[in-house]
């Protein structure tokens, strides 16, 4: 059943200054108003759980590293429905060529926040696939959006995905039904411009892969120019019995950005899930992936690589549920920091009693590359179950000396030898992407941002 | 060519080099001997500004320049290769672009254009002839997952490629079985020259009957004890190290 969508901006600012006597603050939220959709009682909800608690704050364990108060603090503009609509944001056509990583593949632009027609390429699908805005879905096929919308990624998780549920006007929704394979990767290409200046970019993005389905999906942020503004961006997956997705997520948004991210996974027995997430932009960026493996046989695999460098803040948690037996998980973080950045890591897994035989290993490697950089590394395994197979490690390091002079012994540069060595760390993780095309487009990225010519 | 006199290094508190002196003239071959923890891999790494050595007094120059004061890669641009006992590995860089930066590296700095990929390409084909090796070698990540032979022969082939003057090889033959040690020493010998030298650093003679040394010395605690031709070895082999040091050979652990 549809709901009316009736928040108000008053609504919006009473409860804000209930909020705010409670735990965290909820900073400038006057004058926001709920989209006006089907969506409208969860929206409410999702409202009511985040005035609730508020945006988190530092003394909360999970948000202790990333200081969330200027986030907090700023008054954010927000679309406000038609009357709110801004000017749209410029992306030229080269523009867009680097965002890309295959011209050809199906793809949808979003331009500070709204989807762009003008900018997407849509070629025919195979029967049973649908990629569309969340406006779009919503009009076509309303049941399907009002199924997972908020579900995996609920309010409860973080405070901010209660708010970009309350608030999140556009996103992507896809569906591949049941058994179908989508030869290409898809591509979700969010794009923020200085028009975004002060303003909060929401998104909520929902990917169904059904039973026995296949699909890679590029999920990229980036920015044309530099701004500042508040990308609160939530993404689904649900992942069907036997379904096979590889996800690739790329952060490179504005130095001056804010960026928030949730990814929350729901995995059915013998699926497999396997996902990449660069991590490059952003003066205060944070992820949080969190995979529930909610069968037997699922297999997870949590690749990253997060470049932090200037005063960066890089937050990476991840959360993986072995909820059943016989699942194996499988997590490599790195990290290359550089300047005065600061890189948080915090791999939480947990094992439930009845997951037996779950293997699961967590890495998590850091390089430091200058005297102001710093890690904080934090391995969480709680273990309910005896026979399983669960190790982890963090290491946090600088370049081996040794290594250096077996550069410099051939002639090569020390500047030359840290910038080989540096995308030698890297190179390991991202050749993990099992997408060819996927993963030489990463290579390129990585390379651009750490100065070699491979 | 080679001129080190008086040379002192430390690591840490610990004097190693204590005083040595070697002149090594160009097309010529010196095989530098000794007992272990004599001194003759440091000697190696010192030369090539290993960073763990401080050196302490004397000098060194090549072709009249002093190569102490230059920093590892600038000692390889004036024309220094040491192959290493021990070669680093690097996962997550081809051998292929490892090499080529190196050779573009040296290029540079003696002026000359930068070589693109394919180009380089076809200038390895030969090198790699000389070590034995395909070229599906270059697509692997360097000396990553490599065994002790192949380490070895990817030296050689780095220094076929980069074609130095003065060539140091620190205990190369270690650890190789007879049809590796051919394969290093052929590639060795390939690379002699009138206007290059070569300083063979190696604990047994073994690497001699392959690679035939104009002189041979013979380090102990620090110091060139004995100098010769190529009989040296020979005799050293027949009397064991003994013979110069006055004592049994401490074995290594």
């Amino acid at each position: 059943m549809a709901d009316r969508g009736t928040g108000t901006a008053t609504g919006v600012s009473a409860r804000v200054a209930e909020g705010q006597r409670g735990r965290g603050a909820v900073g400038g939220l006057a004058g926001w108003t709920l989209p006006a959709d089907r969506l409208g009682s969860r929206r409410r909800a999702a409202l009511e759980s985040f005035t609730a608690t508020g945006f988190p704050t530092a003394k909360q364990e999970d948000w202790r590293f990333t200081p969330v108060t200027p986030i907090a603090m700023r008054e954010w503009q927000v679309d406000g429905g038609e009357e709110g609509k801004r000017g749209r944001g410029e992306v030229g056509t080269d523009e867009l060529a680097q965002l890309r990583f295959g011209a050809d593949w199906h793809t949808l632009v979003f331009v500070d926040g709204e989807f762009r027609a003008d900018l997407s390429h849509r070629p025919v699908l195979p029967a049973g696939v649908t990629v569309e805005p969340l406006g779009e879905a919503l009009a076509r096929d309303p049941e399907l959006v009002e199924r997972w919308f908020a579900r995996i990624a609920s309010s409860e998780v973080t405070p901010f995905s209660a708010l970009n549920a309350a608030f999140a006007r556009d996103g992507a929704v896809v569906r591949v039904a049941a058994g179908i394979e989508v030869p290409e990767p898809i591509q979700l290409l969010f794009v923020a411009t200085p028009g975004s200046e002060g303003r909060a970019i929401q998104t909520r993005t929902i990917l169904v892969i059904e039973p026995g389905a296949r699909a890679q999906f590029i999920e990229s942020y980036s920015a044309v120019g530099d701004a500042t503004w508040f990308t609160n961006a939530v993404t689904e997956v649900r992942v069907g019995e036997q379904a096979w997705v590889e996800h690739t997520r790329i952060q490179r948004e504005s130095r001056r950005a804010y960026h928030i991210g949730l990814t929350s996974v729901h995995q059915e027995r013998d699926s497999h899930y396997r996902s990449f997430t660069l991590t490059a932009g952003g003066a205060i960026a944070r992820h949080d992936l969190q995979a529930r493996l909610a069968g037997e046989n699922v297999e997870t695999l949590l690749y990253g690589l997060y470049l932090g460098e200037g005063e960066q803040v890089v937050d990476n948690h991840t959360v993986i549920f072995h909820d059943h037996p016989s699942c194996r998980s499988w997590e490599v973080y790195k990290g290359i920091l550089d300047g005065n950045s600061h890189a948080v890591f915090n791999g939480k897994v947990f094992v439930k009693p009845e997951a037996q035989k779950t293997d699961a290993k967590q890495t998590n490697r850091n390089l430091l590359l200058s005297a102001g950089a710093r890690v904080d590394t934090k391995p969480q395994l709680e273990i309910f179950a005896d026979d399983v197979k669960c190790t982890h490690g963090a290491t946090v390091g600088r370049i081996d000396e040794i290594a250096y002079f077996y550069l410099q012994s051939r002639g090569i540069s020390r500047g030359e030898a840290q910038r080989i060595l540096t995308y030698a760390f890297a190179a390991e993780v991202v050749d993990e992407v099992a997408s060819a095309p996927v993963r030489e487009g990463l290579d390129r990225m990585v390379q651009a941002r750490l100065g070699t010519r491979m | 060519m080679l001129e080190i006199r008086g040379l002192h290094a430390s690591a840490g508190d610990t004097e190693i080099l204590k005083g040595i002196d070697l002149t090594v003239e160009a097309g010529e071959v010196h095989a530098v001997m000794g007992p272990n923890g004599s001194g003759k891999s440091t000697l190696a790494l010192v030369l090539a500004g290993h960073p763990a050595y401080k050196v302490t007094g004397g000098t060194v120059r090549l072709d009249g320049q002093d190569l102490l004061d230059l920093e590892p890669e600038e000692r390889a641009q004036a024309g220094v290769f040491l192959a290493f006992q021990y070669p680093v590995e690097i996962a997550g860089v081809t051998n292929a672009y490892f090499l080529r930066a190196a050779y573009n590296a040296l290029r540079k700095v003696r002026g000359q254009e930068e070589l693109d990929p394919i180009d380089f390409l076809e200038l390895l084909e030969e090198k790699l002839k000389l070590v034995g090796w395909g070229p599906e070698i270059m697509q692997r990540a360097v000396n990553s997952g490599f065994s002790g032979g192949e380490k070895k022969r990817n030296e050689i082939l780095q220094m076929a490629v980069l074609e130095p003057r003065l060539a140091i090889l620190d205990e190369t033959d270690s650890g190789l079985d007879i049809d590796a040690l051919r394969i290093v020493a052929d590639g060795v010998n390939a690379l002699r020259r009138p206007d290059r030298a070569t300083v063979v650093v190696t604990h047994y003679q073994r690497l001699l009957n392959f690679i035939i040394p104009d002189f041979v010395h013979v380090l102990v605690d620090g110091r060139i004890v004995r100098s010769g031709g190529k009989d040296l070895a020979l005799e050293l082999e027949a009397k064991g190290y003994e013979w110069l040091t006055g004592e049994p050979e401490p074995q290594p652990a």
